[in-house]
């Protein structure tokens, strides 16, 4: 293959720092391993005062290009768990808008010294392009279509709390792929982790080619839904109507929305998920949404344990290789034996820090 | 014309449109006197080894002058095109402003007047290359300007585009087309394909080009127009073209060396220095490209050399403008992936790159035979050297340049232009 890389040859001085980038770089074993630090931070988050020392002393940068309440409020609300400092870095707030470069912009932030840059960016790629010009670790909180690994990360760690392995489990995924970072990260993370992955939508959501996943597709959500244990829905955006990409929510709620009558047909046991936030009454029947199957609260709860995981494991422990330099002469077993001892002692001087 | 002492090139392998023969070859006064053996010179350039050729001419590079003088001036670029053995280049009208009347015509025409290089520009085929109305192509060509095209963009108007060539051809001149159908490529930045979908960057289809040449092959039998087809890409374009030939209709095409050294799995890392218009394609496309020039139905490598600044080239990937250098790196790239691939000899490599574009420009003093008489447009390559890309050296004053680090064969070692040895020993001479 031609991939010759002029980036990679002018920034290789920069050295292989721990970051999140997207699911596909993380082998099973990584994976496997970051939901099992999530199971410690659950029970952490169960506790009277919340919060461990692991990461003091520790800057950790949330630097939103696009605004995002929600997942900055649990990154940050992770690292103040994790007793990180943290700094904030909105667009509206910044000199981004007088013009200033991504680069420039951190290098700045770099230059007043941080461990990890929690970004956000409307367009594919750029923390990819920013873990070139830091050194500081860098964890993708969802880039344009491409990205949002930490979703993954707590959607399948909620989905194997309710179905244990998600080993040869048959999950369907709805509605707009072809604009969705959370379909691509979950595509990947769901079949990295042995399950059978059913896309349903029209074509014109879907990727002009699937050819880069093992997934199946499907235009018959009916014929789809007793055959899953997971049925996830994505967010359906009006905008898609004005592109003529559906003829009109009204056809796309009656073809791929999940009403009451096509939730009924779900087998015993299966979940209903969905990354927030809805639209009720388009993908989602509002009834649907509030049954004890749907967990979609849940997925929300979850996202702060993922991503005090995730914050840990790559500064605290710096177990995770992360961007495709997997490669490590331990086994994961020793691995994960290493990072339970190294997690068990961060978090026995829990009652000190507090 | 300022007089250069007689030079003399030995010893080098002369390949030309007709053929290849062992010799020297004795300049005076910007033109070839003597061809033949033991001829003797003031100068004295030694071509053991060497191939010595027509000056290479390339139909298609963005000089950015006037308007963004930063990132190349038509100096700068001249003198980018003399390295890679060009003695004439083909301006692009994508200026600020546009090149699409003649007080534009005439100061990039001047300043290629004062370059290493000769240098020829295209007009554009409507004002401001907006697609709404025909540029003033007869005063243009008053100018010399022989060759038009909106290159950018496509010309989308069915009905413009007519009109366009029905003007054109009854002047005589040529229109070249940047194809591309925008309803299908608005808000693309790569190839719609397998990587497009994985890295979540909106992908352009290859029917979003193949649409544009399919009309033009229409219009262009409806007219009787030439057309000259730019930077093609796909394979589908590349079988248009051969059918289109077939029939005997009087079109021509190029390809850039991009397209058939570089996929689109290139983007992978989101470097921006991989992004250009058309997008780099697929494997399959680049096969099909690298069949098309060996067969013929693509007459010419033109290198669609497009300098652009390093910040610009450091915006997130589907805001960094399109466009890569390759007046320094074509050569080589054609020997190593064409030759040396087994698709082309060395004189085919020679003919896509001197003497076909040449007669599709009118530039009726490049691309000549190797013969007493003609103007002394040549450059002397030795195929053997070796050489690595990097990203420091060169003459364009931008650096986006997609082929660090890969290892080339075949390096110009000296380049005359009207018979001033412009580069020596891989040296720019002013």
């Amino acid at each position: 293959m031609n991939s010759l890389n002029a980036q990679e040859a002018r920034d290789k001085d920069r050295g292989q720092r721990a970051h999140l980038l997207s699911i596909a770089d993380l082998d099973r074993d990584e994976i496997e391993e970051l939901l099992r630090v999530t199971d410690t931070f659950v029970e952490v988050g169960r506790r009277p005062i919340p919060k461990v020392p692991a990461l003091r002393g520790r800057t950790v940068v949330m630097l939103f290009f696009e605004d995002s309440t929600r997942t900055r409020l649990s990154f940050e609300t992770a690292a103040k768990r994790l007793s990180a400092d943290t700094m904030s870095f909105s667009v509206s707030s910044s000199s981004l808008n007088k013009g200033e470069s991504v680069r420039d912009t951190i290098e700045t932030i770099e230059a007043m010294g941080i461990d990890a840059v929690v970004v956000r960016h409307k367009s594919s790629g750029v923390p990819a392009q920013i873990a070139r010009w830091t050194s500081a670790s860098v964890i993708n909180a969802g880039d344009g279509w491409h990205q949002h690994p930490t979703q993954a990360l707590l959607d399948a760690y909620t989905a194997r709390s309710h179905l244990g392995s998600l080993e040869g489990r048959r999950i369907a995924l709805v509605g707009d792929i072809k604009h969705s970072r959370v379909a691509r990260s979950n595509i990947e993370i769901f079949t990295a982790l042995g399950a059978q992955v059913t896309l349903v939508a029209p074509r014109t959501l879907l990727p002009a080619s699937l050819s880069a996943w093992p997934v199946q597709v499907s235009q018959d959500l009916d014929a789809v839904l007793p055959t899953v244990d997971v049925c996830y829905l994505l967010r359906m955006q009006q905008e898609r109507m004005t592109e003529a990409l559906v003829p009109s929510l009204r056809e796309y709620t009656a073809t791929y929305g999940l009403t009451s009558a096509r939730a009924d047909r779900m087998a015993d046991g299966a979940i209903i998920m969905h990354p927030g936030p809805m639209n009720r009454g388009v993908e989602i029947a509002s009834e649907v949404a509030d049954r004890p199957s749907a967990v979609i609260t849940e997925q929300v709860a979850n996202g702060v344990a993922v991503r005090s995981a995730v914050l840990f494991t790559l500064l605290g422990a710096g177990r995770l290789q992360g961007s495709g330099t997997a490669a490590t002469t331990n086994s994961s077993k020793e691995r994960s034996i290493q990072s339970d001892s190294v997690l068990a002692e961060e978090l026995a001087h829990a009652e000190e820090a507090t | 014309m300022i007089r250069h002492p007689d030079t003399v090139i030995k010893g080098g392998r002369l390949i030309d449109a007709s053929g290849e023969q062992s010799g020297d070859i004795l300049i005076s006064d910007g033109h070839i006197v003597a061809v033949g053996q033991d001829l003797q010179g003031e100068i004295l350039i030694d071509a053991g080894g060497c191939i010595v050729s027509p000056g290479l001419v390339d139909l298609h590079a963005h000089l950015r002058q006037p308007g963004k003088e930063e990132t190349e001036t038509i100096a700068s670029g001249a003198r980018a095109a003399v390295l890679g053995g060009y003695t004439a280049v083909l301006a692009m009208p994508n200026t600020t402003p546009t090149i699409d009347c003649a007080a534009v015509v005439r100061e990039v025409l001047e300043l290629g007047r004062e370059s290493v290089c000769d240098v020829h520009t295209t007009g554009a085929i409507t004002v401001g290359r907006a697609g709404e109305q025909l540029a003033p192509m007869a005063e243009m060509a008053a100018l010399g300007v022989k060759v038009f095209t909106d290159d950018g963009t496509g010309v989308q108007d069915d009905r413009l585009m007519r009109r366009a060539m029905e003007y054109a051809s009854g002047l005589g001149l040529t229109l070249a087309q940047h194809c591309e159908v925008n309803s299908l490529s608005e808000g693309t930045c790569m190839h719609e394909g397998e990587w497009s979908a994985r890295l979540g960057l909106p992908g352009q289809p290859s029917e979003s080009e193949e649409l544009m040449v399919m009309r033009d092959i229409a219009l262009a039998r409806l007219t009787g127009a030439k057309i000259h087809f730019q930077h093609m890409s796909t394979a589908g374009s590349a079988a248009l073209i051969a059918a289109a030939k077939a029939k005997g209709m009087s079109v021509t095409a190029e390809a850039a060396p991009h397209h058939f050294t570089l996929t689109d799995a290139c983007c992978e890392h989101y470097d921006a220095t991989f992004k250009v218009h058309p997008p780099l394609r697929s494997q399959s496309d680049l096969e099909a490209i690298k069949n098309a020039l060996a067969a013929g139905s693509l007459d010419a490598i033109a290198t669609d050399h497009a300098p652009h600044a390093a910040e610009d080239k450091e915006l997130p990937f589907d805001q960094a403008p399109p466009g890569m250098l390759g007046l320094e790196y074509a050569l080589a790239l054609a020997f190593s992936e064409l030759v040396d691939g087994g698709a082309m000899t060395e004189a085919e490599v020679l003919a896509a790159m001197s003497w076909r574009p040449a007669a599709i420009a009118g530039m009726d003093n490049h691309g000549q035979r190797l013969v007493v008489g003609v103007p002394a447009n040549l450059c002397v390559i030795d195929p053997s050297q070796r050489w690595v890309i990097d990203a420091t050296g060169g003459a364009s004053l931008s650096r986006n340049v997609p082929y660090v680090g890969k290892e080339v064969r075949g390096k110009v070692r000296h380049t005359m232009v009207f018979g001033e040895l412009v580069v020596r020993d891989g040296e720019v001479q002013r």
